[in-house]
């Protein structure tokens, strides 16, 4: 473990490019549950710099998820420092840390959570109405995100007349309508079909090349995790491997290799038919041998 | 957010389950509703009365024959045979404030005329009766004071007895049978309506004391002493000196209760005022009672649509809402509602109390006051019962929230 803890630091600095974003500085986190205290994070010190687009993994109960919530704000640190942007946020009030999340953060969740009965450009403009951005800049903004990532003409729809694609798409264009400075998404693909998922890590990939936008994905799928430049692996409150991602997927090529969804309909209506085939023709051997049987 | 923006998102969350803001409006609506109409009636009855006090006269002091208790009065009507003219004539020899004094005799007598008849109260007094009680002439004159001395057979009377008994004709002049005595009508008394109790001031006959006193009841003292003093404040100043001068003409020893009473027309007004304060004031409490539970209806539906929206909570927070945010956002809500039930209950309190002066002919006086107290009493409500649901939300985990199934 040492080993390998030396082997990442001395790969990193040389693969990342531009400002440290995110600094942990020996965090611990400790839930208090009254008889027992769960210690969540022991000691995790991480830097991303401007652009990178990191994968965290880690199977439930890692600290994966407390890692997020503190690199999204939402929770503060029992020990050790957290600089965002070279500020440290590990002392600050939940007001000033409202404002943070703000300004600074976007957020897409597995869940999408988009406001239900509210339209998709109302969906997009929250986080502006919270910035106290005037209403026909905050409308521009939304056309603006949502034309990112092709949603421009589904503005009207709400959610439920989106497919879950769109939604986390609507849900991305939330996130990057106050132009934060990093996108955490947490399992975004989770609730997604393999090729959905693979349109929403192309949108991804296109903000992080095209834009530099630093992004950090919480992901337990390995597959998911090869369409990001960097995976760190966190066990039971400890950051355990760091490594920069060799061989890394490029989604629209891999989007070519996969079959369409119209084409994945025909494939599916396919080999239906063949399953049922076969179980008319074993039915029929079965009679066959039964009606023998009988004799 | 800004306020407007807020005032929006409340209409819009409260538009998306309109039953149920609908009823938990109600109880506000009834509230408010109920508030208003009974103040308005309330309100109504006292201009009445106070329109009724204006009309015994102005300054008026009245003393009775009677014991006075704590809590009521008891008149003990040929019981008490010691309040004289004799003694009135001493108030106003010896009492500077009083200007002018006039007795009153009471009795009821079965009256005649024609083949119309009626009964009805004839009191006996003097001709400056009319002055004291600020009472006019409608048509014919008042008796005079000769025919006081004199005893004489005549009498005015009050509109009501002028229609049952003279239907159309002219009474002014014809002879009516009091009891069994045949008396001139001299004039008809303006119309003054009902008094402070309800009773038809109209439906009175009015004739020398002396008559009274010694033709038709057979006695020798009277029932009321009503005087007029030269001010408001004369009038309550002469009180005291009128009771120390009758203790001493009717020798009531030091401790002994009186065996008169005296009222000025402000102890009047204000026992009718208290009684009325007192009566709205209940019914006003009884409405009450029914805001206070549509507050708690109101926070009752805001826990509840507390706990349904955790969710959006979460997402708010998670793109930037701060605490004060999304208390303000349910606060906002929690006003809107209760508001929106006052509005709507100001309109039904003014319809009902339009309703009510309309069918059952009572009087209303719609006050702005209570407008005024039933928007500011619909905004409390809505801040103190929606303080707590918005304070619960505001304290809402962002990540449990997120989590919330």
């Amino acid at each position: 473990m040492a080993e390998q803890a030396t082997a990442v630091t001395e790969s990193k600095p040389a693969a990342a490019s531009g400002q440290p974003l995110i600094r942990l500085e020996n965090v611990h986190k400790v839930y208090d549950l009254g008889e027992i205290q769960v210690q969540a994070l022991r000691g995790v010190s991480m830097e991303v710099r401007e652009g990178e687009f990191v994968a965290v993994m880690g199977p439930s109960g890692s600290g994966k998820s407390t890692v997020m919530n503190i690199l999204g704000c939402l929770d503060r640190p029992t020990r050790g420092h957290y600089y965002l942007d070279g500020l440290d946020v590990s002392g600050m009030s939940k007001t000033e840390l409202a404002r943070i999340r703000n300004r600074k953060l976007g957020f897409v969740f597995q869940q999408f959570n988009l406001l239900s009965r509210t339209s998709a450009l109302e969906n997009v403009e929250l986080p502006t109405v919270y910035a106290g951005i005037s209403p026909e800049e905050r409308t521009k903004r939304a056309m603006e995100s949502l034309t990112r990532v092709g949603l421009a003409d589904r503005a009207g729809h709400h959610p439920s007349q989106l497919s879950g694609g769109q939604q986390q798409r609507v849900a991305i264009a939330r996130a990057l309508v106050n132009r934060p400075a990093i996108l955490l998404a947490d399992e975004p693909t989770g609730n997604l079909d393999s090729r959905t998922s693979v349109e929403i890590m192309q949108i991804l990939q296109n903000l992080n090349d095209e834009q530099g936008l630093t992004i950090v994905m919480v992901t337990h799928e390995h597959d998911i995790s090869q369409f990001t430049k960097r995976a760190m692996e966190f066990r039971d409150g400890k950051l355990r491997r760091d490594t920069m991602v060799q061989n890394r997927l490029i989604a629209h090529q891999v989007l070519q290799s996969l079959p369409t969804h119209e084409e994945q309909a025909a494939q599916d209506d396919a080999e239906e038919t063949a399953r049922q085939e076969n179980i008319k023709t074993r039915e029929r051997q079965e009679k066959l041998t039964g009606t023998e049987a009988t004799k | 957010m800004d306020f407007m923006n807020t005032f929006r998102l409340a209409l819009r969350a409260l538009a998306r389950n309109k039953m149920r803001s609908a009823l938990t409006m109600l109880g506000i609506i009834i509230g408010v509703g109920a508030v208003i109409a009974v103040v308005s009636i309330g309100q109504g009855a006292q201009y009445m009365v106070q329109q009724g006090i204006q009309a015994m006269g102005t300054n008026v002091v009245f003393i009775a024959a009677g014991s006075s208790r704590p809590g009521g009065m008891r008149v003990g009507y040929g019981g008490v045979k010691t309040l004289t003219v004799d003694d009135m004539n001493a108030i106003l020899r010896e009492i500077p404030l009083i200007k002018q004094a006039a007795p009153s005799v009471n009795s009821r007598r079965q009256v005649v005329y024609g083949n119309q008849n009626w009964n009805t109260g004839v009191t006996g007094t003097t001709p400056n009766y009319f002055d004291i009680r600020k009472w006019s002439i409608q048509s014919g004159s008042v008796f005079s004071d000769q025919e006081v001395d004199l005893a004489a057979n005549v009498c005015v009377i009050g509109t009501t007895v002028a229609n049952i008994l003279f239907l159309d004709e002219n009474p002014i002049g014809k002879t009516i049978r009091i009891g069994d005595l045949p008396f001139r009508v001299d004039g008809v008394l303006e119309s003054k309506g009902q008094n402070v109790m309800g009773q038809d001031q109209d439906d009175a006959i009015y004739a020398p004391y002396t008559t009274v006193q010694r033709k038709i009841s057979g006695i020798t003292w009277v029932q009321f002493i009503n005087s007029s003093a030269v001010s408001q404040v004369a009038s309550v100043a002469a009180v005291g000196p009128i009771t120390s001068l009758l203790r001493e003409r009717h020798r009531i020893r030091p401790g002994d209760d009186d065996d008169f009473f005296v009222r000025t027309q402000s102890d009047v007004a204000d026992l009718a005022n208290q009684t009325q304060s007192v009566m709205t004031m209940l019914l006003g409490g009884v409405a009450s009672v029914s805001l206070l539970v549509g507050g708690i209806g109101i926070m009752n539906i805001m826990l509840v649509s507390v706990t349904e929206r955790t969710r959006e909570i979460g997402v708010r927070m998670a793109v930037g809402a701060t605490e004060d945010d999304v208390q303000r956002q349910f606060l906002v809500e929690a006003v809107t509602l209760s508001m929106m039930g006052g509005a709507i209950g100001i309109l039904f309190g003014l319809v009902g109390s339009a309703l009510i002066s309309n069918f059952l002919s009572w009087p209303t006086l719609i006050s702005g006051k209570a407008i005024l107290a039933a928007v500011f009493f619909s905004a409390a409500v809505g801040i103190f019962f929606g303080y707590y649901p918005a304070r619960k939300a505001a304290r809402l985990d962002p990540i449990e929230a997120l989590r919330y199934e």
